[in-house]
């Protein structure tokens, strides 16, 4: 399938590629294992200069937009997801202050993301608050040159190991939506610390972590934007951050398939190769009908934003709500052809199994997607004189 | 610091085939690949211009498709790329090839390092460094596992030697061949593979350096191939097990059913 793509996207592929082939298959069985942070495969994703697909050239990135980051987050998945999390985690830290911090935060925060010399991490949600994001307890009072933050973040990826956190808090209680506002906080600003590290089913490879703010003071300068706006800094975030867990998905899915039909050609049962029994082809054709489905999806939707459209809630939702239940379908499936193997931990398609779930709950789960497609269908529906009928 | 770092492009040992008939390599449809040890070379010479900064020029003499091999070691980092290509220098031995090399190098202007990996997959001779050195009249050093910078003149290497290793002071000008102990080759990075891809990477033939058609390609080479042919099965090998007094006396029975003088 050739989808078009320029040669520096081709090459953005050809790089992801290579890096997950080399320096993330291998490993990827121990970093879940163990429960480790991959810092050896994010240092020589820094090196790459993958960090950066996204930002501009005037930060340090490579001056790209949503599909060419969706590509090198798609290669890095197929190989493990716990790693392209991690990864793909720093873009979604590092969107509120591209969109809307300014000029100075840029300078400060953006180069260094750009080079993986820091790691970014988003905060929203806490123990109260997650689909429904007014629940947020975590406050900002403004005290003369400075800001002090109280409450507690949960299951933050990259708590813990990166530098910069974007964090959600609330400066104006009676406000309601209007009343928050997103803040830069950095790791060893006073009276900010990390809690336990998570323990999960699957993407292992990423951290999870509490971040815990007790009378935490940062200067005032490290408030994005306005007050007020952090309702509309964390959805126009996820708007643009959503077509990188699609991304994920296509590349998990694509994994998944990949370890299947290789292992149906070569397992033999009743005499001959079981890739030969209709049972399992159409298992297998089904899988490359919903992934090819939802590479299509991914690659023309970060497209269609990358030429920055005015409203786009509606189709960046489409775009991590299909391909991630994709991922988990198709994961599903790899497991059962593989048997009685691939339940076990000798092959990888179980991790798979057990990370896919995860892409169809964080940053939005699935059915908060569906309530935005829906919302949206309603409203433009509405605003049309014609009828159907 | 100028470095220079000589390349070869080899056929992939992975998808390496023999001909059954002529007991040749089979190179068509094979996959190239850079010989691994010059890899090797090249990440040496970037860890130096990482510490030190250093101007680094990859050459190699080859076909005219020698350019991937090029390409491909300009997206890990190094500065400038240089083919050596004209048919005169089909059929080259080790000799013919350090001739053109060592010519080219020469016309480089000033270069205080050469590296190499220590032999290439295909031939194996681990002859073209040494011989390039001696070629150039410079010191040269073999099988050397970590390279520093003495002072601003001279070099110390470490070399791994079957006995041990051996700790060398060099002047610059000099020559080293390098193990993979010297450190794992980087990736490429995007922004070395855009300018790989667009780079304009001059070729250099015969006339170019000067050099007689005579002394380079197959007329250039003291050596020829003959004839190539795998080597015959050696005898049969056991395995034996069991405690040291069983194993002697196993051993014993073989030799002595082996029929071995003074058994």
């Amino acid at each position: 399938m050739d989808y078009f793509l320029t040669e520096e996207q081709k090459m953005i592929r050809e790089l992801a590629e290579q890096i997950a082939t080399e320096k993330i298959r291998p490993v990827r069985a121990q970093l879940d294992l163990q429960d480790e942070f991959p810092w050896d495969v994010l240092r020589v994703l820094a090196q790459s200069d993958l960090y950066g697909l996204y930002i501009p050239e005037a930060y340090g990135g490579m001056g790209g937009g949503i599909l060419e980051n969706c590509l090198a987050i798609e290669q890095l998945a197929r190989a493990c997801i716990g790693v392209a999390t991690s990864f793909a985690a720093s873009g979604l830290g590092a969107y509120p202050i591209l969109l809307f911090a300014n000029e100075d935060q840029k300078q400060n925060y953006l180069p260094d993301i750009a080079s993986g010399k820091r790691l970014a991490a988003f905060a929203l949600t806490e123990p109260g608050a997650g689909s429904d994001v007014s629940g947020v307890k975590t406050t900002a009072v403004r005290d003369g040159d400075h800001y002090i933050l109280n409450g507690t973040k949960q299951w933050i990826t990259n708590g813990g190991e990166a530098e910069i956190y974007s964090v959600l808090a609330i400066t104006d209680r009676a406000k309601g939506p209007r009343g928050a506002s997103f803040f830069i906080v950095e790791k060893g600003d006073p009276g900010f610390a990390f809690g336990k590290k998570e323990k999960k089913l699957g993407i292992r490879a990423s951290a999870t972590r509490e971040l815990v703010f007790q009378d935490c003071r940062i200067p005032r300068d490290r408030l994005v934007a306005r007050e007020g706006m952090g309702f509309i800094i964390a959805m126009k975030t996820f708007d643009k951050s959503r077509p990188g867990i699609g991304a994920l998905g296509v590349g998990l899915a694509q994994g998944a398939m990949d370890i299947a039909v290789e292992y149906a050609r070569k397992r033999e049962q009743f005499g001959k190769p079981i890739i030969n029994f209709q049972a399992i082809q159409h298992k297998l054709a089904n899988m490359a009908i919903k992934t090819e489905a939802a590479r299509a999806l991914v690659y023309s939707i970060s497209r269609y934003m990358d030429s920055e459209p005015s409203d786009v809630s509606k189709v960046a939702a489409m775009c991590k709500v299909f391909p991630t239940d994709v991922a988990m379908e198709v994961a599903i499936e790899a497991v059962q052809v593989l048997g009685g193997y691939g339940y076990m931990q000798d092959y990888p398609v179980e991790k798979m199994m057990r990370d896919a779930k995860i892409l169809q709950i964080y940053e939005g789960t699935n059915e908060i997607q569906r309530n935005i497609i829906g919302q949206e269908l309603n409203k433009e529906y509405g605003r049309m004189k014609e009828t159907f009928f | 610091m100028n470095i220079a770092v000589c390349i070869k492009q080899v056929p992939d040992a992975k998808n390496v085939r023999i001909d059954p008939d002529t007991h040749t390599l089979v190179r068509q449809g094979v996959e190239s690949i850079v010989n691994p040890f010059d890899l090797f070379a090249v990440e040496a010479a970037l860890k130096i211009k990482d510490e030190f900064g250093a101007h680094i020029t990859v050459l190699t003499m080859g076909p005219p498709q020698a350019d991937e091999a090029l390409r491909e070691v300009l997206s890990r980092g190094v500065d400038d790329a240089l083919l050596l290509s004209d048919r005169a220098f089909a059929g080259s031995d080790t000799w013919a090839t350090s001739t053109t090399l060592s010519t080219a190098i020469r016309k480089l202007g000033k270069v205080d390092l050469i590296l190499c990996g220590k032999q290439a997959i295909d031939g194996d001779t681990a002859q073209v460094g040494p011989e390039m050195a001696t070629l150039l009249d410079i010191p040269y050093a073999t099988f050397v596992k970590r390279i520093e910078i003495a002072d601003e003149n001279h070099l110390k290497v470490t070399r791994q030697t079957d006995e041990g290793m051996e700790i060398w002071k060099l002047p610059m000008p000099a020559l080293i061949t390098v193990i993979k102990e010297v450190g794992e080759p980087r990736l490429p990075s995007l922004r070395h593979k855009m300018r790989a891809k667009k780079a304009q990477i001059p070729v250099w033939g015969v006339n170019d350096l000067g050099l007689d058609p005579g002394a380079v390609g197959l007329a250039g080479s003291y050596t020829q191939v003959v004839r190539v042919f795998s080597p015959s099965r050696r005898g049969d090998r056991v395995l034996i097990h069991g405690t040291i007094e069983e194993q002697v006396d196993q051993l014993y029975r073989y030799l002595k059913e082996a029929k071995v003088p003074g058994i």
